[in-house]
């Protein structure tokens, strides 16, 4: 095509008014003088599209094929989730704010018992941190197989996706076990977790310990040979760590553009400090970095897990301080003091004295942060989750300007935003 | 974090800018006017505290000022976080927008969603934002949700049943 005869297109994605001729005369609009015409369309993309990964929507601004802009509009989710939480005491709270981020669920949990454990200052035994790891790292293996087998349908692969929830099922199968629920399990608890873990869980464990990296290695092995899947990502839509880091985004996005930063390591909580595991980083910060780095976390959580389970120490699984946990259920039969404690932690809950805390943990999609004010009753005066999810979606217009709409599909996929942790 | 000396000397160095300190829990607060937040930022960045981790509203009902503006502000290489809180009054709830670029130095791109967001769930108003807009609620939404005076629950749902003049045009 004529170079004159490109359109103007405008900063910000405007309109532009048509093609313009060299001699200043208005080009023909019915195209007859032969000239090809182009001009911006606004696509609206979502909320309701399979390939959304949620309700997000997107309005696109496209000149061809080519991504011009893009602006996400989110909101279609929004349940008041923090406003619900003032209303509730401190222990009723979990399991609303669980139901954010509904694929990491335990991780939302995990943020909000460490905040109000700061602001408690209650100590968590060891085998609760320990109990903890575990189900965090099997919770990041089931959020990470979601995003394979949902990233894969996506690129065009189906038959990913029922693998995928085949390993996550043993997962759900686990927290049953452990909890009770497949999902949303309330096993977390402000001082330690709710339950032991029953007999039998260990071997179940172990055996899918021996499982997940084989099938990780299959699902490597399926989607790195095929020609198609790389031609998506390979190269797509990548960003820099620095524009990354303006943009606020952590997690494996940020790490896929070789900066290691993840929290587990840089600021350990929870005993993270007492396991060896590794980073995977990736180098361009593309597509195909991206869905590297989260398939190699698989096996990193899996070595966590591994050492977590070993080195389980004997103890309590939840603190003893009767101001925050429940009683044992054996001591409300013969002791006055559990009985009231009980009544007064069911009925009323535990005051928490006044302050605020931000307590940042690493979410399979980033810093996931819990900020609880407290106003020294027995509900939080403020609940506020810094969600991984809301933060990184600010980066896609940014990584696909000038992409094509087909990449804007593998970049969605491979950012993994979850619209119940956008929206709350 | 710095440690409580620490945030004395960084208050210091700040001058009249930073209004009070916090050392609650291990955790360091900077509490900041508000009208030099920006420049507050800027000076934090300049002392490596690059990343702004987060943006967070609150209300302090009832006292005043009542709405409280907090900016989480992490040094990746030190691994160390202040906290920065600017606390705005009910009756003028303005304050500087941190997402564009100014005169006084370069922005913090991340701030966007979250100031709009808090501009949605407080109503504080972030002067010179781009696009300062509802972002979770619906654009026509009155009220602000996340005010502690803003009730809990009562509000109509938006079925046809729920409207008068509907329901009697559906009769």
């Amino acid at each position: 095509m004529n170079a004159t005869r490109q359109p103007a297109v405008t900063e910000g994605g405007a309109r532009a008014p048509g093609p313009t001729l060299p001699d200043g005369q208005a080009a023909s609009s019915d195209g007859r003088d032969g000239a090809l015409r182009q001009e911006l369309l606004t696509l609206n993309f979502g909320p309701h599209h399979p390939a959304t990964h949620g309700v997000l929507r997107l309005l696109v601004t496209l000149e061809g094929e080519v991504v011009r802009d893009l602006k996400p509009v989110i909101g279609y989710v929004h349940t008041g989730i923090e406003k619900t939480a003032e209303d509730k005491s401190y222990w009723k709270v979990i399991p609303v704010v669980e139901r954010m981020d509904y694929l990491s669920y335990y991780f939302n949990a995990m943020a909000f018992c460490a905040a109000v454990e700061a602001l408690v200052e209650v100590e968590i035994p060891r085998r609760a941190q320990y109990l903890r790891v575990i189900h965090l790292e099997l919770n990041r293996i089931a959020s990470h197989l979601i995003w394979l087998g949902t990233g894969a349908l996506e690129l065009g692969a189906v038959s990913i996706f029922l693998y995928c929830l085949r390993e996550r099922e043993l997962i759900l199968d686990l927290f049953e076990m452990s909890s009770g629920q497949r999902m949303h399990t309330r096993y977390f608890q402000v001082g330690g977790v709710i339950e032991d873990i029953p007999s039998g869980f260990e071997r179940k464990l172990r055996e899918f310990l021996a499982v997940m990296p084989k099938r990780a290695d299959e699902y490597g092995a399926i989607l790195r040979s095929n020609e198609i899947v790389l031609q998506r990502l390979r190269g797509t839509c990548p960003l820099d760590a620095e524009t990354l880091l303006g943009l606020g985004v952590t997690g494996p996005l940020l790490r896929a553009a070789g900066n290691p930063w993840d929290l587990r390591k840089a600021a350990p909580y929870s005993s993270y400090e007492e396991f060896d595991f590794k980073i995977p980083v990736g180098s361009v910060g593309d597509n195909y970095d991206r869905f590297a780095v989260r398939l190699a976390e698989i096996y990193e959580s899996v070595r966590i897990i591994e050492q977590a389970i070993d080195g389980l120490p004997e103890g309590q699984f939840i603190t003893t301080d009767r101001k925050v946990a429940l009683p044992p259920r054996h001591e409300l039969a013969t002791s006055m003091e559990a009985l009231i404690h009980h009544f007064k932690l069911v009925t009323e809950g535990f005051r928490v004295p006044p302050g605020e805390v931000y307590e940042p943990i690493e979410s399979p999609r980033g810093e996931l942060g819990c900020y609880v004010r407290s106003d020294g009753s027995s509900k939080p005066a403020r609940v506020h989750m810094r969600d991984p999810s809301f933060v990184n979606l600010q980066a896609l217009a940014h990584m696909v300007k000038g992409s094509y709409i087909a990449d804007l599909i593998a970049t969605v996929a491979m950012l993994d935003p979850i619209l119940g942790g956008i929206d709350r | 974090m710095p440690d409580a000396p620490g945030l004395e000397l960084l208050a210091k160095e700040l001058g009249d800018a930073a209004l009070e300190t916090v050392y609650f829990r291990g955790r360091a607060t900077l509490i900041v006017d508000p009208r030099r937040i920006r420049s507050v930022l800027a000076e934090l960045r300049a002392r490596g505290y690059g990343f702004l981790a987060s943006v967070h509203g609150v209300d302090h009902y009832p006292e005043e000022p009542r709405l409280g503006v907090i900016y989480e502000l992490l040094d990746m290489s030190r691994v160390d976080r202040v906290t920065v809180k600017a606390r705005v009054p009910l009756e003028e709830p303005v304050i500087d927008s941190l997402t564009p670029d100014a005169d006084d130095g370069p922005g913090w791109p991340t701030a966007d969603h979250q100031e709009r967001e808090i501009y949605d769930m407080f109503g504080v108003v972030f002067r010179g934002h781009p696009e300062l807009r509802r972002i979770l609620m619906p654009e026509d939404y009155e009220g602000y949700p996340q005010r502690r005076d803003f009730p809990v629950g009562g509000e109509p749902v938006f079925f046809t049943y729920n409207d008068p003049a509907r329901r009697a045009a559906s009769r």
